[in-house]
């Protein structure tokens, strides 16, 4: 199955596959929401929504209707 | 010859580019707006070495050179406009040392449209705690520029950056990246069509919507030889610049930065471990929002009893120093207690400012904007919406402005729409006033029914602003896609520098620009409270003493007599008998009708121009409030103000649109005239409908 950043549980890490930059807006990738990025999900919102990130070292808070643009592979935590 | 040297302070938000601009200018600052547009324009002269001065400005923090908001079109608009005279001799880019890496696509791209830039490494300080190591001759070799490696926080290098910006004629224009590299058959043809222009300008140019001076885009779509591409293949093509940025930074920082994570402690993971809590998060926030609402009131108690106090001695000093006459009326009666009544307000203003500087320089903010974001989408608005909502318990002025980086334009208008329904700072001494008034002394548990009523009142005006926020949610037809992200910055310190200029800035905009109004309105209406036609007016003192010839008054009491047979036939009297019908069944009478049309300018009015209207000398709160207390309602006998009156009242001043510089504010963020004239309507009859729904139902 395709995963997106939707899929991560809280402190779950991956990398970016693809982003589809139709619905991602261009802020998002010049923070570094680009392929090939590390991602983690340091928190959430109650409903899981909005999801708190760690990308690539940037931290920052996207909503969760913008994070299933966003496919990853998941990373196993060591 | 001393020329002085046009500086750009450009940075990511977040990075410390006001401390860095707080340091080099000191209070040397000015701040003003951009013109046209709302945009803060800070401006300040620093000294630099050998008798040689620089022009600063700080231009709004931006990510990227890639507009979305006003603020952020301001930078791009200079940096592209090279017959503006503030078009910057160096541009300097303040980023933070942990966040290089994003901080620096900024910094590539304004390199690449040729301009001398500076590269200023912020948070020095912080380094060793995060086990970072950087190769400085590596960096400015690879990057083609002089860096400055500084902290604000310890004021450690910044001679270092004044040197630097002193030589900004040997700072290298070599661009970063090559433009034609993003998408050669594109470029190479844009270049052809345009053999003079700079490339990475034209591209800029092309995607960019904001104004150009002489390279207009019609003209870029008028040449037939160079096909333009759809919003979508543009769109493609900025996401390959930024991969390409990235490509390059992270080539140089691979050997040019060096972090050992062993060495690095993160209070960030502790703090957000409980303030972004599921539950404690929540706590917190009310906590915290407690906390400056019994600072705001508890705290300026002291200072604002001193400020009335002073006026109200000022006020019968000037009357007794100066010559009786009308002159001497007009400041002591007009001027002074109208003043007074906006400095009345700057403790509380202060304060406010001061904990919403606090909360944003903490990083605190954006951890409230997470939190809250999902709540406040359910009615329509944004997580960012909680800061407008915020800071429009002190003014809705600055509240609007703070709504500009909310991405989503449904989102950013019905924030706009809806936070002059929270409680304002001007609203306040008109409800202390009434509630003194009209609501018992007596304590319910421990808190007493008065501070019940204005908490009560509190609560009214966020619950409003939300539920019409739902509503409006709903009506509103705006297809407006909602792009949602917020910077987590690290927690920080706040620097007690730029808390201190923040609140002395807003604070001091706040008052001149409230100030100038509230003196126009009491000069206008001691003249019409002063002034009046006809022998009712002019012979009122003949009037009275042949009428109450017989009954053996007093003095003082003929004096009041005759003052207000005068105020009765005053212009002022003439037009409020005129509105009088349409608001008596609100439980007002023709004075209460004036007051309220006056506050139609700023409600802080209210009490002013019950005091100039009831006559009195003195601004003194309690002879105002014994005045308001022995008025007679003109109908049915009584005292004017009764718990309906005075209820009907409260509800109205919560409601009603009042407050002229918030409209123009709005017209202004809106650029249309129909959204603050729907505010005024719409809020301002409900405020009518509830106003007379609760005195009908209370009297």
């Amino acid at each position: 199955m395709q995963h997106t950043l939707a899929h991560l549980k809280k402190g779950e890490r991956g990398v970016i596959t693809d982003v589809s930059s139709d619905h991602i807006p261009l802020k998002l990738l010049e923070m570094g929401c680009l392929p090939g990025n590390e991602v983690e999900l340091v928190q959430v919102a109650p409903f899981a929504d909005p999801m708190y990130l760690n990308i690539n070292g940037s931290h920052l808070a996207i909503r969760k209707e913008t994070a299933i643009h966003i496919l990853i592979e998941k990373v196993a935590n060591e | 010859m001393s020329k002085q040297i046009n500086v750009a302070l450009i940075g990511n938000p977040n990075t410390g580019k006001t401390s860095v601009f707080n340091a080099l200018t000191g209070l040397n600052q000015k701040v003003g707006n951009y013109p046209g547009i709302t945009v803060e324009k800070k401006e300040g002269v620093c000294r630099l070495p050998r008798g040689i001065k620089a022009h600063i400005i700080d231009l709004p923090g931006t990510y990227s050179l890639n507009a979305s908001s006003l603020d952020e079109n301001v930078v791009i608009e200079l940096l592209l406009n090279k017959n503006d005279k503030d078009f910057p001799d160096i541009a300097v880019v303040v980023t933070d040392v942990e966040n290089l890496k994003r901080n620096l696509l900024l910094f590539t791209q304004i390199k690449d449209l040729e301009i001398p830039t500076l590269l200023v490494i912020n948070m020095a300080d912080r380094m060793r705690y995060k086990g970072i190591s950087l190769d400085i001759d590596y960096l400015e070799a690879h990057l083609k520029t002089k860096i400055a490696l500084i902290s604000t926080r310890k004021n450690e290098g910044i001679d270092g950056l004044r040197e630097l910006i002193t030589n900004y004629k040997e700072v290298s224009t070599e661009p970063c990246l090559k433009t034609t590299d993003i998408d050669p058959a594109y470029f190479e043809n844009l270049q052809k069509a345009f053999p003079n222009q700079l490339l990475y300008k034209l591209w800029l140019v092309i995607t960019q919507d904001v104004n150009f001076g002489k390279t207009d885009r019609k003209e870029i779509d008028a040449v037939t030889s160079f096909k333009t591409k759809s919003k979508a293949d543009l769109k493609r093509l900025q996401q390959k610049e930024t991969i390409k940025r990235y490509q390059f930074i992270n080539n140089v920082l691979k050997k040019g930065q060096t972090i050992d994570l062993s060495q690095a402690k993160d209070l960030r993971i502790k703090l957000d471990r409980i303030l972004t809590h599921k539950v404690w998060g929540y706590v917190i926030f009310i906590a915290i929002l407690l906390l400056i609402f019994q600072a705001i009131y508890d705290w300026s108690e002291v200072p604002m009893d001193f400020i009335d106090g002073v006026f109200a001695s000022l006020s019968e000093w000037t009357k007794n120093v100066l010559p009786s006459g009308a002159f001497t009326d007009l400041i002591a009666e007009g001027i002074i207690p109208g003043l007074g009544g906006i400095v009345i307000f700057i403790p509380q203003i202060a304060f406010l400012f001061l904990f919403i500087a606090v909360l944003e320089e903490s990083g605190y903010m954006s951890r409230v904007v997470f939190l809250m974001d999902k709540i406040m989408r359910r009615f329509g608005l944004s997580g960012k919406s909680v800061v407008p909502l915020i800071s429009g318990t002190a003014c809705a002025i600055p509240a609007v402005m703070a709504t500009r980086n909310i991405e989503s334009w449904k989102e950013r208008l019905i924030t706009i729409l809806v936070t002059p329904f929270t409680t304002c700072s001007a609203r306040l001494p008109v409800y202390l006033i009434i509630i003194s008034l009209v609501i018992p002394k007596g304590k319910f548990l421990w808190l007493s029914y008065q501070a019940l009523t204005l908490m009560l009142l509190y609560f009214l005006g966020f619950a409003t602003a939300v539920l019409s926020a739902y509503i409006l949610s709903k009506r509103l037809k705006i297809k407006s896609r909602s792009f949602f992200v917020v910077e987590m910055p690290n927690y920080k310190l706040p620097m007690i520098k730029n808390v201190a200029i923040t609140v002395v800035e807003k604070t001091k905009s706040f008052v001149y620009g409230a100030g100038k109004i509230i003196l126009a309105i009491s000069i206008i209406l001691w003249f019409l409270a002063s002034y009046g036609p006809g022998d009712n007016f002019n012979n009122a003192e003949v009037i009275i003493k042949t009428e109450y010839a017989s009954e053996n008054l007093s003095e003082k009491d003929l004096q009041h007599k005759i003052a207000s047979h005068k105020l009765e036939h005053s212009f002022i009297g003439i037009a409020g008998r005129l509105i009088e019908p349409s608001i008596r069944p609100l439980g007002y009478d023709w004075k209460i009708g004036i007051a309220i049309i006056s506050s139609f300018a700023a409600r802080e009015v209210f009490v002013g121009t019950l005091a100039t209207i009831y006559s009195v000398g003195s601004d003194d709160e309690d002879t105002i409030k014994n005045r308001m207390a022995a008025e007679i309602n003109p109908v049915r006998g009584g005292p004017l103000f009764t718990f309906a009156s005075g209820i009907s009242l409260l509800l109205f001043y919560a409601f009603a649109m009042q407050c002229m510089s918030t409209l123009a504010i709005v017209k202004k963020e809106t650029n249309s005239w129909k959204w603050p004239v729907l505010q005024l309507a719409i809020m301002s009859s409900f405020a009518y409908l509830v106003a007379l729904v609760a005195f009908q139902f209370l009297k």
